[in-house]
């Protein structure tokens, strides 16, 4: 029981020093740092990702790209990524840093959205175009609204890889919550590192919860099959 | 009217599925395709809202050509009920009904008036409007798709194999339903199906379409049952046509005995009849009841005289040991009894044509 009493003790030591609460390197400062970044490269990733998924299934063309993007996102190491970027570009602005995690992010949300809409019964479209509705219609009407589900989880994998993958980026020299993990370990202040790993999980079930209630606001419950048949 | 010019669907790999077909299916009646897997009879109905283009030949919609008119358009205008309904999973069962509606640029007040209009209309209960499509059976997905087609009020309607995925039971409902609509509605309905038993039942006009997409014959049901074209309609019209052409051979002149009825409760049996059929004060038939064992009561077939086909009395002969049918009125009391002697005679009459 030693290591969880020890545990508890860096978690008192932590977030109960008062200088941890303020200034630049405060946990509300650091939390919103890794909030920005986070945040910023999912949205840049989503503006890229979804209507070319949406395209793409849309039209059946250009299908390699998304085999291309699924291929290379498990074969890219995201450290390795990120290193070469810093390398590269110098780290004098947050772009080195945000480019990969925004190159990181878009395959997820690719291929959930384009398997989305591919997926859509071939029946359903069908009758969305024997009713007379145009293809944008047909896609922005019928398609989008029966593959949401698909789409948010792409969104919803991108944007916890995204946090994760944040944490990391800190090793390069940006800010967020990888700094008290970093920096700790470095200066073996065991309480920062701790503390650290404990906001960057509840950060990581915070983005899962939202995400859910997300889910439960924008897709129509005769998609989801919420309610009761009968 | 929907008039077919020599039209020609041939693929790019060479595949013709539909070879020059030329037919005409009339303002306010129901044409039938049929034929089986691989005649072209869907390819046939989806060339006439441009869901497929033909390849040759013209089809002309009261005789303006369909290829000069813009697809969504066009199909705005006509009705198209499918096989699984597709319904749209997501929308609430009102709201697609409303579908077209929406898309031709009503209010939504007026859209949804008009969907609850017709979802009464095709027999659903009201309060099903707020469900969603997963909520529904099978059979009630059909009558909202075919409530969705009629929704703006289009003069014509496709429905391509729409009660196939039911089972036999609500298949009939359906067809039923579907007559009853179209004697309102009066609408230029062509409908594909792959039974020639539905084609039979439903089409004012049948036409029979071979593998290769050439037509073999098209006509009323009544002349294709006994003057099939060739051998192929004769074949797939199947080894009980002369049955199935008592469908249409009324039961108008078949005659009827009065004289074989006993009030229930009452004395009967004397009279030497071998059967008599036992009825209620107000008229119902209550069972046969035999000379020989007098005490107990042999099930009946009804048919609606005057209404009902020889097909129908000959089905409630043969469900009863009397071998006799009861003849009923609309209000299911009884107006006579046709013996074997009675539909025989009928039966004869009917043979010579």
């Amino acid at each position: 029981m030693n290591w969880l009493l020890s545990f508890f003790g860096w978690l008192g030591e932590f977030f109960g020093d008062a200088d941890n609460w303020t200034g630049s390197g405060g946990i509300p400062a650091r939390l919103l740092e890794h909030l920005q970044f986070s945040a910023l490269a999912l949205v840049l990733a989503m503006l890229i990702a979804v209507p070319l998924g949406l395209l793409i299934g849309h039209t059946g063309r250009g299908e390699v790209i998304v085999v291309v993007s699924a291929n290379l996102a498990r074969a890219l190491p995201t450290l390795g990524l990120l290193v070469m970027f810093v390398l590269l570009l110098g780290a004098s602005s947050i772009w080195p840093v945000i480019i990969p995690l925004v190159l990181l992010s878009v395959p997820p949300i690719l291929v959930n959205t384009f398997e989305g809409i591919r997926g859509v019964d071939p029946e359903l479209r069908d009758a969305a175009y024997g009713m007379g509705l145009r293809g944008g219609q047909v896609l922005g009407r019928v398609l989008v609204p029966v593959a949401l589900p698909l789409i948010l989880l792409g969104c919803r994998l991108s944007a916890i890889q995204v946090v994760a993958t944040t944490t990391v980026a800190a090793y390069t020299g940006l800010g967020g919550l990888g700094r008290y993990v970093i920096d700790g370990y470095a200066t073996k202040d065991y309480a920062s590192v701790v503390g650290g790993s404990v906001l960057i999980v509840l950060f990581a079930l915070v983005v899962q919860v939202l995400f859910a209630l997300l889910q439960r606001v924008t897709v129509s419950p005769g998609v989801s099959r919420r309610l009761k048949v009968r | 009217m929907i008039t077919f010019e020599s039209v020609t669907k041939r693929y790019p790999d060479g595949t013709v599925a539909v070879d020059r077909l030329s037919l005409e299916a009339p303002t306010g009646e129901i044409t039938v395709l049929v034929g089986p897997s691989g005649c072209g009879k869907t390819t046939s109905l989806r060339m006439i809202n441009r869901m497929i283009d033909a390849t040759e030949g013209r089809i002309l919609l009261d005789g303006e050509p369909v290829q000069g008119i813009d697809p969504p358009t066009l199909r705005r205008g006509i009705g198209y009920v499918i096989q699984q309904a597709g319904l749209f999973p997501h929308r609430k069962i009102v709201d697609n009904v409303a579908t077209v509606p929406y898309l031709l640029g009503w209010d939504r007040k007026k859209a949804r008036g008009r969907a609850m209009e017709l979802l009464e209309r095709v027999g659903l209960d009201p309060a099903l409007a707020r469900r969603y499509p997963f909520q529904l059976s099978g059979g009630q997905q059909q009558r909202v798709g075919v409530a969705r087609a009629l929704a703006a009020d289009p003069p014509v309607l496709l429905m391509d194999e729409p009660f196939s995925a039911v089972d036999p039971i609500v298949r009939t409902n359906l067809q039923d339903e579907l007559l009853r609509l179209q004697s309102e509605l009066n609408k230029t309905i062509v409908f594909v199906t792959h039974d020639i038993d539905e084609a039979i039942k439903l089409g004012d006009r049948v036409a029979v379409l071979r593998v290769g997409g050439t037509l073999a014959q098209v006509a009323d049901p009544k002349t294709l049952l006994s003057e099939p074209a060739d051998d192929f309609v004769r074949e797939f019209l199947g080894h009980d046509r002369g049955i199935r052409r008592l469908q249409f051979v009324s039961t108008e002149a078949l005659r009827l005995r009065t004289d074989l009825t006993v009030p229930e409760g009452g004395a009967g049996g004397a009279s030497g009849e071998p059967w008599l059929l036992v009825v209620t004060g107000d008229g119902r038939p209550v069972g046969w009841r035999s000379g020989e064992r007098p005490g107990e009561l042999e099930p009946y077939g009804t048919f609606v005289h005057g209404r009902d086909s020889m097909r129908t009395a000959l089905d409630a002969a043969l469900l009863s040991p009397s071998g006799c049918a009861v003849a009923v009125d609309e209000e299911g009391r009884v107006v006579g009894v046709a013996t074997r002697r009675a539909l025989d005679e009928a039966l004869a009459e009917a043979a010579d044509g």
